[in-house]
This record gives C-alpha cells, structure tokens and sequence, in this order.
C-alpha cells in the first residue's frame, strides 16, 4: 500500500458513452469443461465488433450468454444501464430487446417468409398484423425477398433464407445484433450476399457483435476485433492492429492458419 | 419435350425394360390364379363351408338385421364425434402440463405423468366398468350413459395421444425453440406458434392411427346399458343364433375406417415425398 498516489488513480480523461451491451468478468462450464473463463467485453452504440477464434474458443456461447439464451455461471452483463444477468428481471423482457442469427437460420419451416419476419412484432410486441407486415415487406424489398414473401422457408436458397433469418432479426429493432458465424453454413457463392446485407446494416448504424470466420470482412468491416481462445480474450484491437500487427503469439498462430 | 433423340443403345434397353415389364405383369397374374385356386381348394370347396356361409354370411339374416343394428351404429358415430374434440382438448393439455418448467408447476407435471402412465396401462374395458356402473352408483343417480361412453373414451384415449403429441414436441429441433426465444416469445408463445404447429404435422400418422384404434372402442360401449350397433347385433342373434347381424356391425366399423386408412396411407406417402424428393431407388 506503500506509494499510492493519495486521492486514487487520476479521473478518467473523459466520460465515454454508456456502452449498449457491456459484460464483466463471465464465466461458463458445460459440465467439468470451462468455455468462458472471465470474458470482460464492451460494445458502444453503432460500434461493429468481431469475434474471432478457433472452434470451441467460446464464441458461440459467448454470444448466447449474451443474448440470455444460456445461463452464465459468473459475471455480470448490462444491456444500456440494466444488469441483465440479474435473474429477477423478466428474460423473455430482455431477448425481445436483442435480436439474434444462427449459423443454421432456423427459420421456421411451418410459417411463411412473411409470417417468420412479423412473428416476434405480433405476438411480443403486440403490433397490429397490418402494420408489422407493411413493415417487414419493406425490409424484404430491400434485401429483394419481397417476391418470396408469401412462400415456405424451403423453397429459397441458403442465402436468401439466411438474408430473411438476418431481416427478421432486425424488424424489431434491437438494440444490439448478435451473429454467430452466420456463413458457416452457407456454399462459397452465397456467402457474399449475405455479408453485402451485414455490411449495409454496419453502415447504418446497427450495433453488431459478430462471430466470424471471414477475416477479410471482419477487417474490412469490424470497428473492433476481439480474439477469443480457450475462454479467454486473448488480444483486441482495431482490425489494422489485430490482423497487421498481432502482438500475442497465440494470434499470429490463429491467423497464420488463415493466410496459409 | 427434349430434342435429343435416343440412342440406338438407349432404344435397345427401353425394349429390354418392356420385356421385363411384360413379364412381371404375366408372373402376378399367374401367381394371383394359383392362390385363387388354393383357396378354393382348401377354404370354399370344403364340408364345412355351407355351414360357415350360413352362420356368418346369410344375405337375409344380415338385411333383416341391418335397420336395427343401423341405428345403434349412430350411437357410435355420436359417442365417436363427442369423444374426438374431447380427448384432443385433454390431450394437448396433459401435453403441455409435461413441458412446463419450474418448481410451481412440479405437482401438474406430476400429475400428467403419472394420468398417462395409468390409464395407458389399465384396459379400456375396465375404465369403461368402473365409469359407466362405478359413477353412477358414486353419485346415487342414473346418469346419460352415452356422456359415460363419451368420458371413459377421452380418458383412456387422451393419455395414449399426449403421449404421441409429447414425442411429436421433443421431435422438433431444438434450434426452432432456441430462435422463438431468441425474438422474445415466451414459453407458452414458443410451445404455441412455433413447437405444436411443426409438432401436429410430425405426428400426423400416429394420430390418424389411433383415430381408427378409437373408431372400434367406441363398440366396445355395448357392454353398457346402451344400445349401439353390436348391443344390437348381439340381441338379433339371441333371438335368431345365426351370428350374421355381427358380421354386419363388423363391416360397418371396417367402412368407417377405411377413409381415414386410406387418408393416412396418402399423408405418410406425401410426406416421405417430400423428404425424400429425388431418391427413387
């Protein structure tokens, strides 16, 4: 205790907005094996961070202890001012808040494009049908599904079923989007017009965390990377430092295998 | 049409592949002849035949008895078309009482386990004892024995179809219950606009299934004081001893499921059709 400074550590220079999602020291085990082991993570407002790391680093799960689809075992996550991980606030409150996409879309295979698109605004949000359709026939014009709004799930290419999967996500406006490694499960041709739709979104503003395996994107795109190994964030910083100058061997190995 | 004009190759085979056709159809037509003609040998063309004929198949006793066992056959179909909606609102409902979470609810869902348990393993026709003359002598009145039909029926019935729309619940991924929660829909939100509707279409031919299994138990109400088509048959033969009017109650229940049969035969192809689109061999 011997020479600190007396009055504490100088204030800090100036105080930065309040981050949209923020989370503090999580830690997750499935079982004996630990998949996050105390994850600290800021995300501003309109901020696009990407999370990259090998299979099984935790992204995955990391994203869903976010998005409060997995319980964590320790920590805390604020969504704007309010602990979230608090397990008296109404969960079901917080996801309708947040908007998430999976590798695998999982759209639902019994409801029309349309009707997967205007789901959560009817039924969470109580919007009259009318208005939530007019609404998501706007989003799918803009993406080009206007046409395959009335079909079935099955009948549209990977692409357009992950593009209407990211439209349905958004057409209540979270406050946060939540990506994980939504081209993973796409062929190589596809995977362009997807990214094209993230890309617009970043433009306008969405708040983005996305799990990735498109470094090139993720650099182009991302404000922020965060490499994620073994639980544990290893090394972030802008994509000019991560990916042009990784100071952290475990990174240059990971992005070695990328190059190669 | 193509353009392409076959190979003499192409051509060959084509005629090949007749052949085989034509022969195919010659070895069923043949081989249906030598059946007809073993049953004939062994099963008409025997002593005992005429007695049988007479017994079971005599074409005045069974339109003698056909009015009667007619209308008995109405009190089926209405014990029938109470006890459908009946056992699907029960069913659905024990159901969801098993996938419900929570300490709260640990006694409901308790309950419904331990209801399909039981009356999946007593036989119907002791449900059917201790409601139809147990309830009524419980409450010390004549009561409408057709609504005892009806609630002996949705008992013993909706517990086999909760249980079949149950494993149609656990069948749907779980990534479609993780996307509903992902938008925000609670659990009963999710168990209602996304796991049941995917469910209902998975479990189509279980259900169907024991639709027909519960078109005949309906006749098994004839034990009771009432009198449905073999209540009636049963009483023609007292008086007659030929045991024709049974054979026509029986092939009144066979017409009534055949439909459905046939129904679920078209459902279960059409959706093997369209999971397995492409496959042929």
């Amino acid at each position: 205790m011997t020479g600190a400074p007396v009055g504490g550590p100088p204030d800090p220079p100036a105080l930065p907005a309040l981050p949209a999602l923020r989370a503090e020291d999580l830690w997750k085990a499935f079982g004996d094996r630990e998949v996050l082991r105390g994850v600290s993570l800021e995300l501003r407002p309109h901020e696009v961070v990407a999370l990259i790391g090998a299979s099984g680093s935790g992204k995955s799960t990391l994203l869903r202890c976010l998005g409060l689809l997995e319980t964590i075992d320790d920590g805390r996550i604020f969504l704007g001012d309010e602990d979230i991980s608090d397990p008296r606030i109404d969960g079901n409150r917080v996801r309708a808040r947040l908007g998430a996409v999976f590798q695998s879309y999982n759209l639902f295979p019994h409801l029309s494009i349309l009707d997967n698109v205007t789901l959560a605004s009817r039924v969470v949000h109580r919007m009259p049908r009318a208005d939530a359709e007019a609404r998501a026939m706007g989003l799918l014009e803009r993406i080009g599904l206007a046409p395959f709004a009335r079909v079935h799930p099955d009948r549209l290419s990977g692409g357009q079923q992950q593009r209407a999967a990211i439209v349905r996500a958004i057409a209540t406006d979270p406050e946060v989007l939540l990506l994980d490694e939504i081209t993973s499960a796409l062929d190589p041709e596809l995977v362009g017009e997807v990214l094209e739709l993230v890309r617009s979104l970043a433009a306008e503003g969405t708040t983005i965390l996305m799990a990735t395996h498109e470094m090139a994107f993720a650099r182009d795109v991302a404000d922020r990377v965060v490499f994620l190994d073994q639980g544990v964030i290893v090394e972030e910083g802008a994509p000019s430092e991560v990916f042009g100058a990784p100071r952290h061997p475990r990174t240059r190995e990971f992005l070695a295998r990328f190059r190669a | 049409m193509t353009t392409h004009s076959p190979s003499a190759l192409e051509i060959e085979r084509r005629a090949y592949r007749r052949g085989r056709q034509g022969r195919s159809i010659l070895i069923a037509i043949g081989s249906t002849l030598a059946f007809a003609v073993i049953v004939w040998a062994t099963v008409i063309n025997t002593p005992g035949w005429a007695k049988v004929q007479a017994t079971f198949f005599d074409p005045a006793a069974a339109l003698e008895a056909l009015p009667k066992v007619w209308d008995g056959f109405l009190i089926n179909l209405l014990v029938l078309a109470l006890s459908v909606p009946a056992v699907a609102v029960a069913a659905l409902l024990l159901a969801t009482l098993r996938t419900l979470r929570g300490p709260v609810f640990f006694p409901l869902r308790a309950f419904a386990a331990g209801y399909t348990d039981l009356f999946r393993g007593i036989p119907f026709i002791i449900v059917l004892y201790l409601v139809g003359f147990g309830l009524p002598t419980i409450v010390g009145v004549r009561l409408n024995t057709i609504a005892l039909g009806v609630l002996a029926v949705t008992l013993t019935y909706s517990s086999y179809v909760a249980e079949v729309i149950r494993a149609g619940m656990d069948a749907v991924h779980p990534s479609q219950r993780l996307a509903a929660r992902a938008l925000g829909l609670g659990h009963v939100q999710t168990l209602r606009r996304v796991v049941l509707p995917q469910a209902l279409r998975k479990i189509t031919p279980p259900l169907m299934n024991d639709f027909v299994s519960m078109q005949k138990d309906v006749g098994l109400i004839s034990i009771l004081a009432v009198i449905d088509a073999i209540a009636a048959a049963r009483s023609v033969v007292a008086v007659t001893y030929n045991f024709t009017p049974y054979v026509v109650a029986a092939l009144l229940f066979v017409l009534l499921a055949i439909p459905t049969i046939r129904l679920t035969d078209w459902y279960t192809a059409r959706l093997r059709e369209r999971e397995q689109a492409g496959a042929v061999l």
